[in-house]
């Protein structure tokens, strides 16, 4: 697959690796100089530029976490002026307080060069019509997007979010090729185009999505591609990061963090010492060049792991896998650690029953009490109570293996589970109420 | 003996086990002018299967599925029973000497005497069965 800038992403590792080392050493010299924040973590770490002498000295330096973004709402970490900055983001701040992430242009021309390598690597490009349903406004996905195609030398229908019934129709008169939104709402397009009585296998050009901003699983991939017939390639990325910024390459093994822009680690959530590729832990970013709002070792709080052999594609820089969960969004249940995506993993498994669920946490007496509702397909209902008793065995089997704890499954009429058209919420714990 | 004219075809929806839901179906029935003959619900844990005679099962079927209902047809039986004491063992004798096995039942008793509606797991044999031992079945046309 041909690359957008084959100097850059097809660099040996040891290149890039010194260019890492020279650019984190700048960002920190920089940093201890210019940005009180910093300055301050570092005395407080007690470490000092000048030790930073090899690119594994990272992890002399601090972390910084979401909070740190919030206690300095909105812009007291920002080291560019007003004058240099371009535009603001905020997050959705379903978590506490908003965050701002400002951009100056170099920030944004980053940005976008890093997801013109990413659509690039899935085949994008000149001739190509993406349609971009991400949400347009203070969210980055809409407009991060929409540059990143722009790019690459794509046609962009700017569709945003809703109005699906439009949106399908745009789909099919204007040819798009792509479609870029989160995986729940292209399910959502599937659905509502199947009451319209549009196949969008057969009756649209639609061949690639680019899909992310919540977490999905391998399973729901392989019903996504054999539903709609397309490639659907996982993105990653956060505001804080600038937005949308990693995708997977047509290998579709994870996504490639562009060392020039990014140094990550895999740390253990625990204890916050770095892991082995390979080994599972918390993702963790130093962004190498953004001059706004710099991040160095920013606990984004999804768990992962990291591959560094080269990519079949041919790329050299280091992949993550797709994100198993959140160190914020794991439920302890009875003392085990429990992440929705493996419910929707081992649900993905089971033709019987849809992707869509809700999970329900009480604690009944001294006891968490988990409570699965998936819907009953519409092929797997029959007539007989039993059938339908072992349908529901079946569910509360996997997921008991899957989990290793003790599940009770509710079998609720299709179409019964709220849809979302941006992040899923997919848990009640009531535990918390 | 043509057994397919005493094959009753029946409508079986899944439905959640909470406030609203058979009111929901009953009123997707009502407004396409569907005439409920004979009905139950069996209930098991969480949710029930609404089992439904009516005069229109396509119809029916359709509207019901275009509201995002599981809807099933099961092809049922039914039976002339005697609206007095030993009626409905008249009927259940024949099939259990038979060796058919009732997989679930219900009854209705309106002005024309009393009707057993039966789920068997051999609809033909059970068919010839009661016809032969003298007992009246009721033909699909006297639901649709």
């Amino acid at each position: 697959m041909k690359c957008w800038d084959p100097r850059i992403e097809e660099m040996p590792k040891e290149d890039l690796q010194r260019m890492q080392y020279k650019l984190l050493k700048s960002l920190v010299y920089r940093l201890y100089s210019f940005s009180p924040f910093y300055h301050d973590r570092m005395k407080e770490q007690k470490v000092h530029p000048d030790d930073i002498c090899k690119l594994s000295d990272v992890q002399k330096l601090p972390f910084i976490f979401k909070r740190d973004l919030r206690d300095n709402y909105p812009d007291k970490i920002f080291t560019a002026t007003k004058d240099e900055l371009v535009r603001y983001h905020v997050s959705s701040g379903t978590t506490g307080k908003p965050t701002v992430v400002g951009y100056t242009q170099n920030d944004l021309n980053n940005w976008t060069t890093s997801l013109a390598r990413g659509l690039t690597s899935v085949g994008l490009g000149r001739g190509d019509v993406i349609q971009v349903s991400y949400g347009y406004g203070l969210f980055t996905g809409g407009l991060g997007m929409h540059y990143g195609a722009e790019r690459i030398g794509a046609t962009v229908l700017p569709a945003s979010v809703g109005n699906t019934e439009r949106q399908i129709e745009l789909m099919q008169d204007l040819g798009a090729t792509a479609i870029a939104c989160t995986p729940s709402y292209l399910l959502h397009i599937g659905e509502v185009a199947e009451k319209m009585g549009v196949n969008i296998k057969k009756d649209t050009q639609l061949r690639t999505g680019i899909l992310g901003a919540e977490p999905w699983t391998e399973g729901m991939r392989n019903r996504i591609q054999d539903w709609l017939g397309i490639r659907a390639y996982d993105i990653y990325g956060t505001s804080e990061l600038s937005g949308p910024m990693f995708t997977e390459c047509a290998e579709q093994k994870g996504f490639h963090i562009w060392s020039d822009i990014a140094l990550v680690e895999i740390i253990d959530p625990k204890t916050g010492e770095s892991l082995e590729a390979g080994e599972n832990g918390e993702l963790t970013i130093t962004i190498l060049q953004k001059e706004a709002l710099p991040m160095i070792r920013y606990r984004i709080g999804d768990i992962t792991t990291m591959e560094e052999d080269i990519c079949a594609c041919g790329r050299t820089h280091p992949r993550i896998q797709r994100i198993q969960g959140r160190v914020d969004d794991m439920l302890i249940i009875r003392g085990i650690n429990v992440f929705p995506s493996q419910v929707e993993y081992a649900l993905m498994a089971i033709p019987e029953v849809g992707e869509h669920f809700q999970i329900v946490v009480e604690r009944k007496g001294a006891l968490d009490d988990m409570l699965v509702r998936v819907e009953l397909n519409k092929e797997s209902f029959s007539d007989k109570i039993n059938e339908i008793m072992k349908v529901r065995q079946k569910v509360e089997h996997r997921l008991r293996n899957s989990l290793n704890v003790n599940v009770e499954v509710e079998l609720v009429e299709p179409g019964s589970l709220p849809r979302f058209e941006g992040k899923s919420k997919k848990v009640i714990d009531k535990r918390s109420m | 003996m043509d057994i397919k004219k005493y094959v009753i075809r029946q409508i079986s929806i899944f439905s959640e086990n909470r406030p609203g839901r058979l009111a929901a179906i009953a009123h997707a029935l009502g407004e396409e002018k569907i005439n409920i003959l004979a009905f139950s619900i069996a209930e098991a844990n969480g949710f029930g299967v609404v089992r439904a005679l009516v005069d229109h099962p396509e119809k029916a079927h359709d509207k019901l599925l275009s509201l995002g209902f599981n809807i099933a047809f099961t092809d049922v039986i039914a039976v002339h029973m005697k609206d007095q004491p030993g009626g409905l063992y008249e009927v259940a004798k024949i099939l259990g000497d038979a060796g058919i096995n009732i997989e679930y039942s219900y009854a209705y008793s309106g002005k024309e005497g009393a009707v057993l509606i039966l789920r068997v797991d051999q609809i033909d044999d059970a068919i010839t069965k009661i016809k032969t031992s003298g007992a009246t079945l009721l033909e699909r046309s006297v639901f649709h």
